[in-house]
């Protein structure tokens, strides 16, 4: 622990350690990361490698009598044509979850960063503070609100928005809505942290040069705020289509999307193959979306 | 003119949307007061004072509220210990295999949680484990670090190092100038990690789901209530949990502004980069 504060190469120091410290020194940082990195490799990635594997096992075996290994590779394909109905709608309702986020996240990060003032911390506590209760109770706070026999209906159902007998608890509109509410805060936290950066005579400079506000917004804040705006939408999207709380509280199973089907393959019907490979499916569409966007977006960089 | 109206334009977007996100929260705090009428009924009934008097007349909820504390508490110890040393090698050391470490940290922090809940599964059932407590500290440590070792990095890639520099110069030992320098200014980085560890621990769900067993944490007897209905007393442990962060987040900023003050105060003494608290 003494070496803790030792500073290898501090500006302008002396003679070098003797030889026998800086032996010490060597070991050092594989001693502080022997711990965390064996705890990760234990039980991040090694589990990975086992789920893998379960999902190649013969899909007739079971909990009880135990699974064969047989390269079981049509595993996935059976169970990409039994679920893609669920899969389709995960990445759908995480997607327009997505679009809604952005469109109230910008203006609030924007509306923090820049023309907050003085207010800024307390409006950024506010961000984070929905944070500080549990997950699950707040979702089903939204049952609350969106309940048929709520001032939200029936206000809806007064200017004819909705029909006399419409609903929203169990529709994919309640969905969406807890998805988008779930993880705004993911996405406006990067974002807010560009924009905050953004220096305000840039925009000033642009309204000089004849620029139009909104093509100003266009080609001076939207780049800038690119690399917040990467990072966010994907802190939002790969937990939101891998959720299923949302759908199981506020839904219905017309609304289930792709993680209630794990759960339940894992939990319910105990098929572990299956539930394996429905989760790297899961895992590799995320990793291909993601790795599209990036490149889409031109940067490398992230996080 | 047209500025005026643009900016506060933005400004009345950006309370809407703050609304929409405190909504629930008023909602759970309206029905921590709530009297209901029916055991599945999430409407407004009554009020009452009952639900704060006895939070714990339902005995199970109460019991996995001590369960989640406790195993938020072994998990943040052990995760803020091990992220901290991995920070600590990150950002004070060259060493062989630095990308590969670092890929071992982000990956945990990209992965969908459900994959990382049903792979330990995966694990556990392969390896004869009998998942219960053991299993999900296991579990909540291992998404814990990642967070842990991002936020105590920060904090020590923006401290200055000629401070300890300074300390060496003027005959510390390397133990007394880790006490008495490093320590004091990386702790609220690692104080911030603890927290936020403490947090997701307590607050997880998914990952928890795949390997309680029969162990019932806090989220666990929320999502199992929420079938066949929840006591109302719930609300009163998620108003307080809400209440008990807000006061922490208050005393945390309370606590950076005198520190400020004081650095203004005495520039001498206590000034330029040293800043006892964020």
């Amino acid at each position: 622990m003494t070496a803790l504060a030792h500073v290898p190469t501090g500006s302008g120091q002396s003679a070098p350690p003797p030889a026998s410290r800086r032996g010490r020194y060597r070991l050092l940082p594989y001693l502080l990361l022997l711990p965390g990195t064996a705890w990760l490799f234990l039980f991040f990635a090694l589990p990975l490698l086992q789920l893998a594997a379960a999902s190649l096992y013969d899909p007739s075996g079971s909990l009880s009598t135990g699974y064969a290994m047989t390269w079981a590779f049509s595993n996935y394909w059976d169970a990409f044509q039994a679920y893609w109905p669920h899969f389709v709608r995960s990445f759908v309702y995480s997607a327009i979850a997505l679009v809604l986020a952005l469109l109230m996240g910008y203006p609030l990060a924007y509306g923090i960063a820049q023309k907050a003032g003085r207010w800024k911390n307390l409006l950024l506590v506010c961000v984070v503070a929905p944070m500080f209760t549990s997950f699950l109770v707040r979702t089903l706070a939204w049952k609350t609100i969106l309940s048929d026999n709520g001032w939200l209906v029936g206000l809806l159902r007064d200017v004819h928005l909705l029909g006399p007998d419409g609903r929203l608890l169990a529709t994919p509109v309640a969905v969406v809505l807890g998805l988008t509410y779930n993880f705004l805060p993911f996405l406006v936290l990067p974002l807010y942290a560009s924009l905050e950066r953004l220096d305000y005579r840039l925009l000033e400079a642009a309204s000089d040069l004849y620029a139009s506000p909104l093509r100003a917004f266009r080609r001076v804040t939207l780049p800038l705020s690119m690399p917040g705006m990467i990072a966010g939408t994907l802190l939002f999207f790969i937990p939101a289509t891998g959720d299923y709380i949302n759908a199981e509280l506020l839904g219905t199973p017309n609304e289930y999307m792709i993680g209630n089907v794990i759960d339940s393959a894992f939990l319910v019907r105990l098929d572990y193959p299956q539930g394996a490979a429905l989760s790297f499916l899961l895992m590799a569409a995320i990793l291909a979306i993601v790795f599209v966007y990036l490149r889409k977006a031109g940067t490398e960089e992230v996080l | 003119m047209r500025r005026w109206l643009a900016d506060r334009w933005v400004m009345g977007v950006a309370l809407l949307v703050l609304g929409y996100l405190s909504l629930p929260i008023l909602v759970v705090a309206g029905l921590s007061f709530n009297r209901p009428s029916s055991r599945l009924s999430y409407d407004f009934n009554e009020f009452t004072l009952d639900n704060w008097r006895h939070p714990c007349a339902t005995s199970a909820m109460c019991d996995a509220v001590v369960r989640s504390m406790e195993i938020g508490l072994i998990a943040t110890v052990v995760s803020t210990i091990l992220g901290t040393l991995m920070a600590f090698a990150l950002v004070r050391h060259g060493f062989r295999g630095r990308s590969g470490i670092n890929g071992l940290i982000f990956l945990p922090m990209a992965t969908p949680e459900l994959v990382m809940g049903t792979s330990l599964l995966a694990l556990f059932v392969a390896a004869g484990v009998p998942q219960g407590f053991w299993t999900i500290v296991i579990a909540h440590v291992m998404f814990c670090v990642s967070f842990v070792v991002v936020t105590v990095k920060a904090r020590l890639a923006g401290m200055d190092r000629r401070l300890e520099e300074a300390a060496m110069d003027l005959y510390a030992s390397e133990w007394q100038t880790f006490r008495r320098i490093t320590l004091p200014l990386v702790l609220p980085g690692i104080v911030a990690a603890a927290l936020l560890a403490f947090s997701l621990s307590f607050d997880d769900f998914i990952i928890t789901n795949f390997n309680a067993g029969t162990t019932v944490t806090f989220p666990m007897y929320v999502w199992g209530a929420a079938q066949r209905g929840i006591p109302p007393q719930v609300n009163v442990i998620g108003t307080a949990m809400f209440v008990i962060a807000l006061l922490l987040v208050g005393a945390g900023s309370l606590r950076g502004r005198r520190a400020r003050r004081a650095n203004l105060a005495a520039p001498v003494a206590g000034g330029g980069q040293a800043k006892p608290a964020s």
